[in-house]
């Protein structure tokens, strides 16, 4: 019992004046806020890249969610067969799978991080905080991966050479201009990383004397 | 104090619940909407930048030798790259048996509709199952008849407006009727006239589409039969025919479709009565002499044996209630189809005939079906005519009546006006500024005239007058304007389809293109300027209709992958990629095949001489313009297959031998990779 006392640390005195309540509410707003932000992301889309080539004078999109890809995703995997890179809908399967259910428990943690009033609370936000980055760094492994390594056999393997196209910004591949952006969802994924670091700061600031008075006791 | 706090406590984290719900609710319904912006439309240039002729324009001008005028015609038509034209014009292809589909102002040629005719292009008639489906509903006693001499095409209306659904299109030389469905521009039906031979007076549509009009011309015994020329005015009929049409399945139904029996004179056009006058047709005739020509015999030929008379008949059909006689039964039974006979028409007050001068051709119903107007032919006036007064007319009763016992009304009774126009006047089309045009085949000329009435006041011009003339080149028969013949004319462009273009364009031998001028009619009075020559190599049309292109809203790929256009229906023998196949049963090979850039799938097709084969192939792409064409020599298959269609065709494997088939619509860079070996082993 002490050792999950110790964990979760001291609770907020009962007799604490109106005027010092608030910023003992603070970190769980911000942490609050942050999880309905993470969660409303899943919805959204994070990423987008765009293909512009004459033939296409609107364009091919594929836009990607933590969860699924949607756009042109069959005519862009049509184009892609020319230089032998794998169907889109074969990377990342994994981690499509689990992301809704993974963004879920970021989402518990955070909340749970509001009762727990030590350090330790860096444990329950911190993997919320490195969302955003684990999904652009596992997108870009998977581009890469699937850059690099194009079919041999593939009728235009020799005109188009392996080849990594920018995560953000613009590419060329063939006659093909790339544009890859950051969607509505992935900077939502950031804002609640940000809303976390605050709440943080505001959660030592609050609980760290409390914590500090106890173990003086 | 702990009591209030631990209640403020849980409300805080009800609404924080409640919020999060409603923001993950409100989100989640918007998320369809949400991927990717629509790409922009080409932006305009510099809105409201005028763009002066500089010294280049000036220069250009000078060593074309342009005039003002021709400068002008340029800046109203010149359509810039990737522009769209404002109107569609459907034009009949006469003898070619299609359609053409044209864009205006620029006069562009955009499609040609396969109808009545094979067409290697679009792989109608060339072994895929749907399009030999619909061409064999026009064989005729087992005749294939695959030409047509198409006249007149009608647009579908709803409520007296083109609705941009269907399309229309007669075949004179065979009376046959055909349904093209506007979602993806391609031939659904074919109609034989069960009762004639040939046809003029179609299509027209009624204001709602419910009935098609099929208008005979050249009088025959009804029902295919044999009687001597001598029998002529006892055998011979003329007929008037109504197409149900089915517009939820797009197809015109023949057993609830009916036809009137006609006095052998040769009803010529029909147009429908719309807003007061709807529920009512008017068909001009000529022939009323009933002229049976015989030049070789010494008998004056039929150009002026049918040209005796100085009136011949406008015939007024009250069709609402022809169509209760019919469905009550009331008719005799022709080559199985039900006829109201000329008996009947008279006993139940159906027809009526009104005087009209003389051998015209055309009847044509202003927009708020008040007048309907019968241009002369051989007649320099063009003839107005008062619904209110003919049914005044019919009403005070006391007719006399013609040869078969039809009541005639009197001419003066009935008649609103006369407008001496010129020489040869024939078809009529409307505006929105109280005027009508009518096309001057003698003059060579459109004239734009004032009408009374209602539309007095839509122009500073006096009534019922002749406003101004353009000339056209050469011998105009119809001209269709912007909706022109619809409840609201557009009032934008007028075409002439002229007959002979003589020395408008550069010679290419004794066969010459028609000409379609382009003439602009938005101004008023004299302002009427021609545009643009566009030279149509194809048959000669005869009528076509313009409909605003915003109105048209056809697919760009079909609905859904193995789309059977012919049903407008996934297609059960369509196939995804994995699941291609080849079955054997018998003597019987069966083939499900996947097109996409730039393979199909299989490659590889083994049979053996003397089988019997049914291929099945889906287009399984879904970007724009991404349609594979299907070849197989020898045995005379050509396919279209549009992005998402699954298509049939069947052969007996007859000859032995290698076959490469190939992909004949230029694809992709590996189109020409885009090929296979049907590889026929020759019986032991």
């Amino acid at each position: 019992m002490s050792i999950f006392k110790n964990f979760v640390g001291p609770r907020v005195p009962a007799n604490s004046p109106e005027s010092v309540r608030m910023q003992y509410r603070l970190p769980t707003l911000l942490f609050s806020a942050a999880a309905v932000v993470l969660l409303v992301s899943i919805f959204l889309p994070y990423w987008q890249m765009t293909l512009h080539a004459p033939q296409y004078p609107g364009g091919l999109e594929v836009v990607v969610y933590v969860n699924e890809l949607t756009g042109d995703v069959a005519e862009i995997d049509g184009l892609n067969h020319y230089i032998g890179m794998r169907p889109l809908g074969e990377a990342a399967q994994l981690e499509r799978s689990a992301s809704i259910l993974a963004i879920g428990v970021l989402c518990l943690l955070i909340l749970a991080a509001v009762f727990v009033h030590t350090k330790w609370v860096v444990l329950f936000t911190l993997p919320a905080v490195l969302m955003p980055f684990l999904f652009l760094a596992d997108m870009y492994l998977w581009m890469r991966h699937f850059g690099l390594n194009l079919d041999p056999t593939a009728p235009l393997s020799s005109a188009i050479k392996p080849f990594v196209p920018p995560i953000l910004g613009e590419g060329v591949v063939g006659q093909f201009k790339t544009v890859a952006e950051f969607r509505v969802g992935l900077y939502l994924a950031f804002l609640t990383a940000v809303l976390i670091l605050i709440g943080l700061y505001t959660h030592r600031r609050a609980f760290k004397p409390l914590v500090e008075k106890e173990s003086n006791q | 104090m702990q009591l209030k706090n631990k209640f403020d406590q849980t409300a805080f984290w009800r609404v924080v619940l409640l919020l999060l719900v409603v923001v993950v609710l409100v989100i989640s319904c918007q998320r369809e909407d949400t991927p990717g912006d629509a790409p922009a439309a080409n932006a305009p240039a510099e809105e409201g930048q005028a763009v002066a002729l500089g010294a280049d324009a000036d220069a250009i001008i000078a060593a074309r030798g342009l005039t003002p005028d021709d400068v002008a015609a340029a800046l109203k038509t010149f359509t810039p790259t990737g522009k769209h034209d404002e109107y569609i014009m459907f034009a009949s292809g006469g003898h070619s048996g299609q359609v053409y589909v044209i864009g205006l102002p620029s006069m562009r040629i955009l499609k040609t509709i396969a109808v009545f005719t094979p067409e290697p292009w679009q792989g109608w008639g060339y072994g895929a199952v749907d399009t030999m489906e619909v061409l064999n509903e026009g064989d005729i006693n087992g005749h294939d008849v695959l030409w047509g001499d198409t006249h007149h095409p009608a647009l579908s209306e709803t409520g007296g407006d083109y609705d941009g659904q269907y399309l229309f299109i007669n075949d004179k030389a065979n009376a046959r009727l055909a349904v093209i469905d506007l979602r993806d521009f391609e031939t659904k039906q074919i109609v034989k006239n069960p009762i004639a031979i040939s046809d003029h007076g179609g299509s027209m549509v009624t204001p709602d589409t419910d009935w098609i009009i099929e208008g005979g011309q050249y009088a025959a015994p009804l029902g295919w039969e044999y009687s001597s020329l001598e029998n002529y005015a006892e055998d011979y009929r003329g007929m008037v025919t109504f197409w149900k049409f089915d517009r939820e399945n797009g197809r015109l139904l023949p057993d609830q479709s009916f036809a009137m029996e006609m006095p052998p004179y040769w009803q010529d056009l029909c147009d429908a009565g719309k807003l007061v006058s709807d529920g009512w047709v008017f068909c001009n005739s000529f022939n009323t002499e009933m002229a049976t020509g015989g030049v070789e015999d010494g008998n004056p030929p039929f150009e002026s044996g049918a040209s005796q008379r100085d009136m011949d008949y406008m015939h007024i059909i009250n069709l609402d209630k022809a169509a209760e006689v019919a469905a009550a039964g009331n008719t005799m039974d022709v080559n199985g189809f039900p006829v109201i006979s000329l008996e009947t028409a008279v006993a139940e007050n159906l027809l009526y005939f009104a005087p009209e001068p003389k051998s015209p051709h055309g009847v044509d119903v202003t927009p708020g079906g008040e007048y309907m107007v019968v241009s002369g032919k051989l007649d320099p006036h063009v003839t107005v005519y008062s619904f209110q007064k003919i049914q005044d007319t019919i009403a005070a009763g006391n007719f006399e009546t013609d040869d078969y016992g039809v009541p005639v009304l009197d001419f003066d009774s009935v008649i609103e006006a006369q407008v001496e126009l010129g020489l040869g006047p024939l078809h009529t089309q409307f505006d929105n500024k109280g005027y009508a045009y009518t096309s001057l085949f003698l003059d060579s000329a459109v004239a734009r005239w004032s009408l009374g009435g209602p539309y007095a006041d839509l122009n500073d011009d006096p009534d019922w007058s002749l406003v101004s003339k353009t000339s056209v080149h050469y011998n105009v028969g119809h001209i269709s304007a912007a909706e022109g013949d619809t409840v609201s004319p557009d009032g934008n462009y007028l075409v002439s389809l002229n007959k002979w273009a003589i020395d408008r364009f550069a010679n290419v031998g004794p066969l010459l293109p028609q000409n379609f001028q382009l003439l602009d009619i938005a101004g008023t009075g004299t302002n009427m300027p021609l545009l643009y020559d566009m030279p149509l190599p194809d048959g000669e049309p005869h009528y076509a209709q313009i409909i605003k292109a915003d109105k048209l809203s056809p697919w760009e790929v079909y609905p859904e992958v193995g789309w059977n256009p012919h049903t407008q229906s996934k297609d059960p023998n369509a196939v995804m990629p994995g699941e291609e196949r080849i079955e054997r049963d018998g003597n019987t090979v069966e083939i499900w095949m996947t097109a996409v850039r730039s393979h199909f799938t299989p490659e590889h097709v083994e049979i053996k001489q003397g089988d019997h084969v049914i291929w099945h192939i889906t287009n399984v792409e879904r970007a724009y313009d991404a349609t594979h064409g299907f070849s197989i020599p020898v045995y005379n298959i050509n396919l279209s297959i549009e992005p998402g269609e699954a298509t049939t065709f069947e052969f007996d494997a007859t000859d032995d031998g290698v076959f490469s088939f190939y992909c004949t619509e230029f694809c992709s860079a590996l189109h020409l990779e885009m090929t296979g070996y049907m590889l026929i082993e020759p019986k032991q």
